[in-house]
């Protein structure tokens, strides 16, 4: 089969990862993957679904059982040496999350279940305090539901408003209209640094320099972009800074909440319980620092400690090499998938992460993943917890491929190919 | 390993290109709306009952091969049917596409509706065939709100 890969010459496929000056050996890093060796309905798997959830790496998976094998205990309040152990274990993890988003001071690190909670933390509690009837919180139009519900909850609950930057025919914010939409009686403004359902990179920096300068705090959903941009919160200057594990190549049940520290000193905490306490009576509690007043209950200790050793496998390939291997492919479906006739591609920002979007002819989304499943290929289908986006594209849903730093120019050609065959079927 | 043609059948690839009795239906006294919040598929589905029988029925909405030939057929098929008799097809049809017939029972009452047998063995498009026929119910028992297959 002609694809657009046999017409790319090879110096250009790998130009620029030659301009980086590295090498990435996909097959390598495909091999640190135990569930990429299995077959899928008699086929090898190919999995393009990686902005729902990210595959684990074997060193992720032997550090989670490590610790239930070896150290699991209680953490912070053991004087036993395992408890001692698995609370070392669990810090050590939050000092790689400090250095991975270089947080000024790790006591700037919340653990949570993942990004949704991390959002929804910061609504009922910084949101709460501060937001009154009247005031207005700041969103964009591709947010992930995610980062649109939690604020809703908040609006109505204060009698505030939710407004709603839009985006532009190709995915992009419309900065000039976010710019009028920021006024005095902006609260906060929450906004997502890589779009779910579109792979659009925002100007988060612009947008928190734009904030800043009413003094209105902004909370940043990196979910889909801590797996594929070097982030520096100190750099941006944001306020908060949330995203999930699972989607990094760690476990499940495991996310971070970045708060500058002054701001979650001033919030109220979130959760009563065990650990965010420094001293309990029925007449007053007194709450621990940070992190531990956010913290209540026992942890996850083993998503932590998994958490840790998925950034340590990411730092060892190196963001620049993931970044650089994933644009190219990106670059390569992109031309591929859009010259299978009939393709309409959604979300066709100038900046991007690996995620490719389409429509094909009239045939819905469902039926192009049911077909491509029964190649082995895994996408998803349908609205990507994004119905706005959908809606303002006119559409009910998308078939979605997003790539991760094991995917390979095979799995493009397989994913084309794949396509052909739904348009065979239903020709 | 489950067979895509016997998902697609041309049936049922004919029905969801050009679907049959598709359009708002003026002498409607029943209505009803099904929605598919995963997948998004919405219909709506117009029923003219007379007493106890289906004198009139259409749909209308967008959704995905299964859901639209599911409803086309599924029109066609109640058609001058009893409620009882539509809700007699309802049980079978529901019992086939989610594997619960005998695989060499006897499927004449069912007539073009067994093109949708081949949806067993993709359980995860169960919902996408009885959407419709969920609506269809609803319709029938002159229910408020919108039915999910959720």
């Amino acid at each position: 089969m002609t694809t657009a890969a046999n017409r790319l010459p090879r110096e250009f496929r790998s130009a620029q990862l030659r301009d980086a000056g590295v090498e990435f050996d996909v097959d390598k890093v495909r091999s640190d993957f135990p569930i990429l060796r299995q077959k899928v309905r008699g086929r090898a798997l190919v999995y393009l679904d990686n902005a729902a959830t990210s595959q684990k790496p074997q060193v992720v998976i032997d550090a989670i059982g490590r610790y239930y094998e070896r150290d699991n205990a209680n953490i912070h309040r053991g004087v036993h040496f395992l408890s001692e152990h698995a609370t070392e274990e669990y810090e050590g993890a939050r000092k790689k999350v400090q250095s991975f988003l270089n947080a000024a001071d790790a006591s700037e690190i919340i653990f949570v279940r993942g990004a949704t909670e991390a959002i929804n933390l910061v609504a009922q509690t910084y949101g709460r305090t501060n937001v009154r009837a009247g005031d207005e919180v700041l969103i964009t139009a591709m947010e992930h539901h995610s980062n649109i519900v939690p604020w809703q909850i908040l609006c109505e609950e204060k009698g505030a408003r939710l407004r709603v930057a839009p985006i532009s025919d190709s995915g992009e914010l419309q900065l000039e209209d976010f710019a009028n939409l920021l006024g005095p009686r902006t609260k906060i403004v929450a906004v997502t640094h890589v779009s779910n359902a579109l792979g659009t990179i925002t100007p988060v920096q612009r947008i928190i320099e734009m904030a800043h300068r009413g003094n209105v705090p902004v909370l940043v959903d990196g979910a889909q972009a801590v797996p594929h941009l070097k982030v520096d919160v100190q750099a941006l200057d944001c306020d908060f800074y949330v995203f999930s594990g699972h989607k990094v190549y760690g476990p499940t049940g495991i996310g971070v909440l970045y708060g500058k520290s002054a701001l979650l000193d001033a919030m109220p905490p979130y959760q009563g319980g065990g650990d965010m306490i420094s001293s309990v009576t029925f007449e007053k509690t007194i709450y621990n620092k940070l992190p531990y007043k956010f913290e209540a209950g026992t942890p996850h200790v083993a998503g932590a400690i998994g958490l840790g050793a998925a950034i340590e496998y990411v730092n060892g390939l190196g963001m620049d090499n993931i970044a650089a291997h994933e644009h190219e492919l990106l670059a390569y479906a992109t031309e591929t998938v859009s010259a299978i006739p009939g393709i309409r591609l959604i979300g066709t920002a100038k900046e991007k992460t690996g995620v490719l979007s389409f429509l094909l002819d009239s045939i819905h989304p469902h039926d192009i993943g049911t077909i491509l499943d029964q190649e082995g290929i895994a996408i998803r289908t349908g609205h990507h917890c994004a119905q706005p986006v959908m809606q303002r594209f006119g559409i009910a849903a998308t078939a979605r491929a997003s790539f991760a730093l094991y995917n390979t120019r095979e799995e493009v050609d397989a994913l084309a190919e794949g396509i052909q065959k739904v348009r065979e079927v239903f020709a | 390993m489950p067979d895509l043609r016997e998902l697609y059948q041309e049936v049922i690839l004919e029905h969801s290109k050009a679907p049959r009795n598709y359009r708002a239906l003026a002498t409607a006294n029943h209505r009803a709306e099904g929605y598919n919040p995963l997948c998004g598929d919405h219909f709506t589905v117009y029923l003219d009952l007379e007493g106890d029988s289906i004198r009139d029925v259409s749909f209308q909405g967008s959704g995905c091969a299964i859901s639209k030939a599911s409803a086309s057929l599924m029109t066609q098929s109640v058609k001058g049917k009893t409620r009882a008799e539509a809700a007699r097809l309802f049980d079978q049809f529901h019992k086939l596409v989610t594997g619960q017939a005998p695989a060499n029972g006897n499927r004449a009452e069912l007539g073009k509706l067994a093109v949708f047998s081949g949806v067993s063995q993709f359980p995860v498009r169960v919902k996408c065939a009885t959407l419709a026929w969920h609506t269809l119910h609803a319709s029938l028992e002159g229910k408020q709100g919108t039915v999910s297959t959720e």
